[in-house]
């Protein structure tokens, strides 16, 4: 069997009242794209955001790679080798494409206390960037400031970002969100092309791009993962489909 | 004005065109600044060179904030401190008889490198009106240190045996020695400020102050960075702070005040943030307007004060926004040359007084949302300086603590 880059053991977490997470359990396999769907409200943002560092669990431990980060900040784990896409993109709106890119390089090869070199001149690091932007069909949009590419195409930086880090485990969340309808097919066939080179934990509303990527889906409904396996499985789950009660999945 | 604002970052980000810009206005007023002694000297009198130290320690000092403000984006409220740190460590050994250069110099700098790390270690834990208000109590700490050193002139501030002396000769009492060692030193203070934006280093803080969150999730954690950028700013000032004590043979707690931390910010936002030459324009147009306004009244501020409001208003870019954005449009990649700097200034109040046309048309139009604009930005203009006055030093204490008490919860949390 496989081995798991990334184990969650029972992770649990309220916002006062609310349980957004109830001893959630999940493994993510290495060169599997791993999907977690569910309702709105059912809490895949609180999720990703305990498995990237921006939240505390209240209890549970986050393990990967045999180690365990529960309490390791964002930057630690980015060290590590998480990569990830936001809901809302999040780019720096004021530098090129390709510089975005570079400072992902920039950040795993070699320190950056450095205070003479121009940065921009590094060819080792300007050469992996625009590779990474190659990979996302994004070569020829290089020196344009991130602020001012369209929708899709920040989406697509974000990717060639999180590749430039090159990942262990790559969290996209609802890389889809706000995509046209060619946008998100673009974007899909990008990212049927990263499939099984990379270890993905995808959340996706967009059943399908989730159907057409995914190799294994987990289901959480208000904070607790009610099926977990193969999407042929998930689709016949009868939970499952009480949950999305009416919508086609 | 959006061009402006969007052309500044861009070049910085870049090392476009608007670079080169930022580099020929630069190179302008070094040349300007250099011809000085010619002028002095037909003029027979010694006043201007005296401007023209002023000026170039104060770009030296405005150029060490912009590298927060700008690259960092961090606004520090407390920046004259460094001013007065520098100037006291140099004076301080020059009184106890090691006033030489090898000795002086280095114990401006490390003393402001010290205060920098101490006092940033924590304010950089913090953002927004917090580090404002930190660095404004730090700074204030330290003025009131200063006031109750009474070894070393109290309140009346401690005036320097001598000017720093170099291999044990006064050459620095030369003024056309010092003058030129003044304008050598924001020459390099100008391109290594430059190398450092752009370096990785440099890069990082940017990235920092463009979006931190994107920062984070690539690995890198932003406080030795910032507090790096800190100590290194408050290093640079203490030189200006070096300088200045030097050029008075003086050093007071006046030299550490908050409106002087607040001149400084008023330099880099007047000059224009974004850019290099911005803030050393700053310093020279703050430093030009207080000498002739001053002789035309005791309350020369009550002056600047609303054209520094016109400013925020009509001109976000500064001076050097302004000029930019009239170059663009007037003659794109045109030299240019000293002669033709007025022209540019004049072009630049020309396309201000446009702008300023239409936006009093847009104010007849839609009056309310203007005037309460406006009201805004003027009270925002004043609440700083208005707070720190009605709290005066009861309340910086109560503030600090508050700050201390977020970070703390945030290290809590974390």
């Amino acid at each position: 069997m496989r081995r798991a880059v990334l184990q969650l053991e029972a992770l649990t977490k309220s916002f006062g009242a609310l349980r957004v997470a109830e001893a959630i359990g999940l493994e993510v396999l290495a060169g599997e794209t791993h999907a977690i769907i569910g309702p709105n409200g059912a809490g895949k943002t609180s999720l990703i955001n305990q498995i990237s560092g921006a939240l505390l669990p209240d209890t549970g431990r986050i393990v990967f790679e045999g180690r365990d980060v529960t309490a390791m900040s964002i930057a630690a784990r980015a060290a590590l080798g998480f990569a990830r896409s936001f809901q809302i993109t999040q780019v720096l709106a004021h530098f090129s494409a390709l510089e975005n890119v570079a400072l992902a390089v920039q950040a795993r090869s070699g320190s950056s206390f450095r205070f003479w070199r121009p940065a921009a001149g590094e060819a080792a690091l300007n050469r992996a960037a625009l590779a990474s932007l190659d990979s996302v069909e994004l070569a020829t949009r290089a020196h344009t400031l991130a602020g001012a590419l369209s929708h899709g195409e920040k989406r697509r930086l974000e990717i060639a970002i999180a590749l430039a880090q090159a990942p262990k485990l790559l969290l996209l969340d609802e890389p889809m969100a706000g995509a046209g309808i060619e946008e998100t097919r673009s974007l899909v066939a990008t990212l049927k092309r990263l499939k099984g080179r990379y270890t993905i934990l995808l959340v996706e509303h967009d059943m399908g791009a989730v159907f057409a990527l995914a190799d294994r889906i987990s289901v959480l409904v208000a904070g607790r993962i009610i099926a977990s396996g193969e999407p042929q499985a998930v689709r016949a789950n009868a939970a499952v489909r009480a949950a999305y009660l009416g919508e086609a999945i | 004005m959006p061009g402006a604002r969007r052309g500044i970052p861009a070049a910085a980000a870049s090392g476009s065109r608007t670079l080169a810009f930022d580099q020929r206005l630069a190179a302008g007023l070094f040349v300007l600044l250099a011809s000085l002694p010619l002028l002095s000297r037909s003029m027979a009198s010694s006043y201007l060179l005296l401007v023209g130290e002023r000026v170039a320690i104060f770009a030296i000092a405005a150029l060490s904030l912009e590298l927060l403000i700008g690259a960092g984006g961090l606004v520090s409220f407390g920046h004259a401190a460094f001013l007065g740190i520098g100037a006291y460590a140099a004076g301080i050994v020059a009184s106890h008889g090691f006033g030489t250069l090898s000795i002086a110099l280095p114990a401006a700098l490390a003393a402001s490198a010290l205060f920098a790390l101490a006092t940033g270690a924590i304010a950089v834990r913090t953002r927004g009106v917090y580090f404002i208000m930190i660095t404004l109590a730090f700074a204030q700490m330290a003025f009131f240190i200063a006031s109750s050193l009474a070894a070393y002139g109290g309140d009346d501030g401690l005036s320097w045996p001598t000017r720093t002396q170099v291999l044990g000769r006064p050459i620095l009492k030369d003024q056309l020695t010092f003058f030129y060692l003044c304008l050598a030193l924001l020459i390099a203070t100008y391109l290594g400020v430059g190398r450092l934006i752009a370096s990785r280093f440099g890069r990082v803080l940017r990235g920092l102050k463009d979006n931190e969150t994107r920062m984070q999730a690539i690995g890198f954690a932003p406080y030795l960075y910032r507090l790096a950028a800190y100590v290194i700013a408050g290093s640079l000032c203490g030189l200006a702070g070096f300088l200045l004590g030097n050029q008075a043979e003086f050093v007071s707690p006046a030299y550490m005040h908050w409106q002087r931390s607040g001149e400084l910010i008023i330099m880099v936002l007047l000059g224009g943030t974004g850019t290099r030459c911005g803030p050393m324009l700053g310093a020279l147009a703050f430093l030009l307007l207080e000498e002739t306004l001053s002789r035309l009244t005791e309350h020369w501020k009550v002056i600047v004060g609303p054209a520094l409001v016109l400013m925020a208003l009509f001109a976000s870019g500064g001076i050097a926004g302004a000029i930019a954005a009239w170059q663009r449009r007037a003659a794109p990649g045109s030299p240019l040359a000293l002669s033709r700097l007025g022209h540019h200034l004049l072009g630049a109040g020309r396309a201000r007084l446009h702008a300023g046309r239409r936006t009093g048309r847009r104010l007849l139009l839609r009056p309310a949302r203007s005037l309460r604009r406006s009201a805004q930005a003027i009270r925002a203009a004043c609440e700083p300086a208005k707070a720190a006055l009605d709290r005066g030093l009861q309340g910086l204490p109560s503030l600090a603590g508050r700050g201390l008490k977020t970070t703390v919860e945030r290290w809590r949390r974390r």
